[in-house]
C-alpha cells in the first residue's frame, strides 16, 4: 500500500476513465488496509481509489507500478479479489496513506462483485499500456482541488532528463539485442529506429555531444551497418547488398556471423526462395521469425512434437526445448502450433503451462 | 452406489479452458455431461456457484486442479443454452439445474399414470411426489417447482390439467 499517493482524483488531459466499481476494500498484502469501503476507478494511466463516505480521502497509483496481477476466487464468506503485484516504490513518489509496507502486493476485494469485468479491463489496459503514449510526467500534487488537469514537467530540466533516460534505455537495448540472433530479429525495427535517431542527433550536434563521443557513436553505427551516419551510400543500394548477403548466409549459417543490422538480415532472408537456397524465413502467429531448413515441413514438426509429448506424457516448453536442443522460444512456438492443429491440449495451472496429447 | 467419474476428470487439461475451438467444444460437452450426471446422482436441483467451485464436481483435489470461475460460467452458459439451467438471480450466483428437463419428467410421470391405469384420475401434487404409491419411481421426491413445471409441460401437450384446491394444487390426467 506504500505505492499509493494522495490524489484529488481528477483525471489529467489525455487520461480517460475505463471502469469504476463500488464496494471495494483495499488490502495491504494480506492485511486489511486501514481504509474503509470505497470506489475503485481504473483509468488509462492510473488505479484510483476513493472512500465512499469521505470523498476527500482519495489515493492513486500509476499503472506502470504493476508487474502482474491475478484473480483470487471467492470463498465461503470471502469476496472475490484481484491480487496486484507491484514494482518497488519509486524514489520520487509523492506521499500517500502508507509510508512503508512490508508487502509488494495489494489486493482489491470486491464486496459488491464486478471483479470479472474489472479484471478484464485491467488486463486490456495493461496490454495496451496507453499511458506510455500520453505520459503524465509528474505525479499529481496533493489535495489542492483547483488544478483541473495539466501538470507536466516544465522547463529544460524535464526535457534533458527525458533525453538522458532515453539514452540509457537505448544503450541497454543495444547490448541486449546482440546477445542472441533470434532476439536480434525481434528487435530489428526498434534498432533501426534507434540508429536513425542517433544519426540525426549527431547531425544536429545537440549541445553535450563531444568529438570523442561522436567518434564512438559512429563506431556503433558502423557495426550496425550504417557507415555514413546520414546516408547509406557506401554500402550500395539495398538489393545488390542483400543478394550478396543472402548467398553468404546460405553458406555460412553455422559459422558465427559478423554483426549485421537486423534489417539487413531480415531482408536477406526474404530472398532465400528467389535465390533457390534451401532455407526459408518463417513467421509465426506471434510475430517471431525464424530461419529454417526448407525440408522442415510443418507436418513433420507437428508429428514429432506429438510423439515427444506422448512419450513423456506431458511437456512444458522448457522441457521440450531441453529434449530437442532448441531455444525455449522456438519449442514453445512448435507446441502452440501443434495445439492450434488440434494435436495437443494445454494444462494451465499454478505449476505452469504444460502440453498434453489431445485426448478429447 | 458411488458416483462414477468420467475419464476426463483425472486429465489435468480438462480443468483449463482450451483455446482451440474444436477442442473446447468437446471439453465443454464433457463438462456439461459431468455436471448434469453429478447433480442427478446427488439429486441436486439448485446450485450456489461459489460452493460449486469448491465441490468435488469442479474441484479434483487428487490431481490438484479445479475449474476457474470464468470457466464455470462458460460451462453454465452452455447448460443454460441447452435448457438444462436457469439463473435464479441477476448476479448469476444461484441457479436451477434441470438434469432432466420438465418435458422429460412429464413424460415419466405420464407413463407411470397410464401404466397403472390411472388416466382420468385426480392427484394432489403432494401425492405424486411424496405419496406411498410413487415410492420407487424416479420422480418420487421431486422438488415442487420442478414437479409443477413438468405438469405444466404435460398441460401444454394436452395430457393433463392443473387446478387449485383448498389446500394446494391438483392435477388431472387425460
Amino acid at each position: 500500500m506504500d505505492r499509493f499517493s494522495w490524489s484529488n482524483g481528477l483525471l489529467e488531459i489525455n487520461e480517460t476513465l475505463v471502469i469504476q466499481q463500488r464496494g471495494v476494500r483495499l488490502y495491504d498484502g494480506d492485511d486489511k488496509a486501514k481504509l474503509d469501503l470505497g470506489v475503485t476507478l481504473l483509468s488509462t494511466h492510473r488505479l484510483i481509489w476513493r472512500d465512499i463516505k469521505n470523498h476527500e480521502c482519495c489515493i492513486a497509483m500509476p499503472l506502470s507500478q504493476i508487474i502482474f496481477f491475478e484473480e483470487q476466487a471467492a470463498g465461503i464468506g470471502k469476496s472475490a479479489k484481484i491480487v496486484i503485484h507491484l514494482h518497488p516504490v519509486p524514489a520520487n513518489k509523492e506521499p500517500g496513506p502508507y509510508q512503508y509496507s512490508k508487502y509488494s502486493y495489494i489486493k482489491l476485494s470486491f464486496k459488491e462483485h464486478g471483479q470479472i469485468e474489472f479484471y478484464r479491463r485491467l488486463t486490456e489496459e495493461m496490454t495496451k499500456k496507453r499511458w506510455e503514449n500520453t505520459p503524465v510526467s509528474q505525479p499529481i500534487p496533493t489535495g489542492t482541488g483547483s488544478q483541473a488537469g495539466k501538470t507536466r514537467a516544465v522547463g529544460i530540466v524535464g526535457i534533458e532528463r527525458k533525453i538522458e533516460e532515453k539514452r540509457k534505455e537505448t544503450d541497454k537495448n543495444i547490448s541486449e539485442a546482440f546477445e542472441d540472433l533470434s532476439k536480434l530479429m525481434v528487435k530489428a525495427k526498434e534498432m533501426v529506429e534507434l540508429s536513425r535517431s542517433i544519426a540525426n542527433k549527431i547531425k544536429d550536434k545537440q549541445g553535450d555531444i563531444t568529438e570523442d563521443e561522436t567518434i564512438r557513436f559512429k563506431a556503433y553505427l558502423l557495426s550496425m551497418g550504417i557507415a555514413n551516419p546520414v546516408t547509406r551510400e557506401t554500402h550500395g543500394s539495398g538489393t545488390h547488398y542483400h543478394l550478396q548477403l543472402a548467398k553468404q548466409l546460405g553458406d555460412m549459417l553455422q559459422a558465427p556471423l559478423e554483426l549485421l543490422s537486423p534489417e539487413d538480415l531480415v531482408n536477406a532472408c526474404k530472398m532465400f526462395e528467389s535465390l533457390k537456397l534451401p532455407l526459408r524465413l518463417r513467421v509465426f502467429d506471434s510475430g517471431v521469425m525464424v530461419v529454417q531448413l526448407q525440408s522442415h515441413s510443418e507436418e513433420e514438426m507437428i508429428a514429432s512434437a506429438l510423439d515427444n509429448v506422448s512419450e513423456k506424457g506431458s511437456l512444458t516448453a522448457e522441457e521440450f526445448a531441453k529434449l530437442l536442443g532448441l531455444s525455449v522460444l522456438l519449442s514453445k512456438e512448435r507446441l502452440l502450433l501443434a495445439e492450434k492443429m488440434g494435436h495437443l491440449c494445454r494444462d494451465d495451472s499454478v505449476e505452469g503451462l504444460r502440453f498434453y496429447p489431445n485426448l478429447f | 452406489m458411488s458416483f462414477e467419474w468420467p475419464w476426463q476428470y483425472n486429465f489435468p487439461p480438462f480443468f483449463t479452458l482450451q483455446p482451440n475451438v474444436d477442442t473446447r467444444q468437446k471439453q465443454l460437452a464433457a463438462w456439461c455431461s459431468l455436471a448434469l450426471s453429478y447433480c442427478r446422482h446427488h439429486k441436486l436441483y439448485t446450485l450456489d456457484v461459489m460452493e460449486a467451485q469448491e465441490s468435488p464436481m469442479f474441484n479434483n483435489k487428487k490431481i490438484e486442479r479445479k475449474l476457474s470461475m470464468e470457466a464455470i460460467q462458460v460451462v453454465f452458459e452452455e447448460l443454460r443454452k441447452k435448457g438444462n439451467l436457469e439463473w435464479l438471480d441477476k448476479n448469476k450466483s444461484r441457479c436451477l439445474v434441470m438434469w432432466r428437463r420438465p418435458e422429460e419428467w412429464g413424460k415419466l410421470i405420464y407413463q407411470w399414470v397410464s401404466k397403472n391405469g390411472m388416466v382420468n384420475s385426480v392427484f394432489t401434487l403432494y401425492e405424486l411426489s411424496n405419496g406411498d404409491d410413487t415410492e420407487g419411481e424416479e420422480f418420487h421426491g421431486l422438488e415442487d417447482w420442478m414437479l409443477l413445471r413438468s405438469l405444466q409441460a404435460l398441460q401444454t401437450e394436452g395430457k393433463a390439467e392443473l387446478f387449485t384446491m383448498d389446500d394446494g394444487k391438483g392435477v388431472k390426467f387425460f
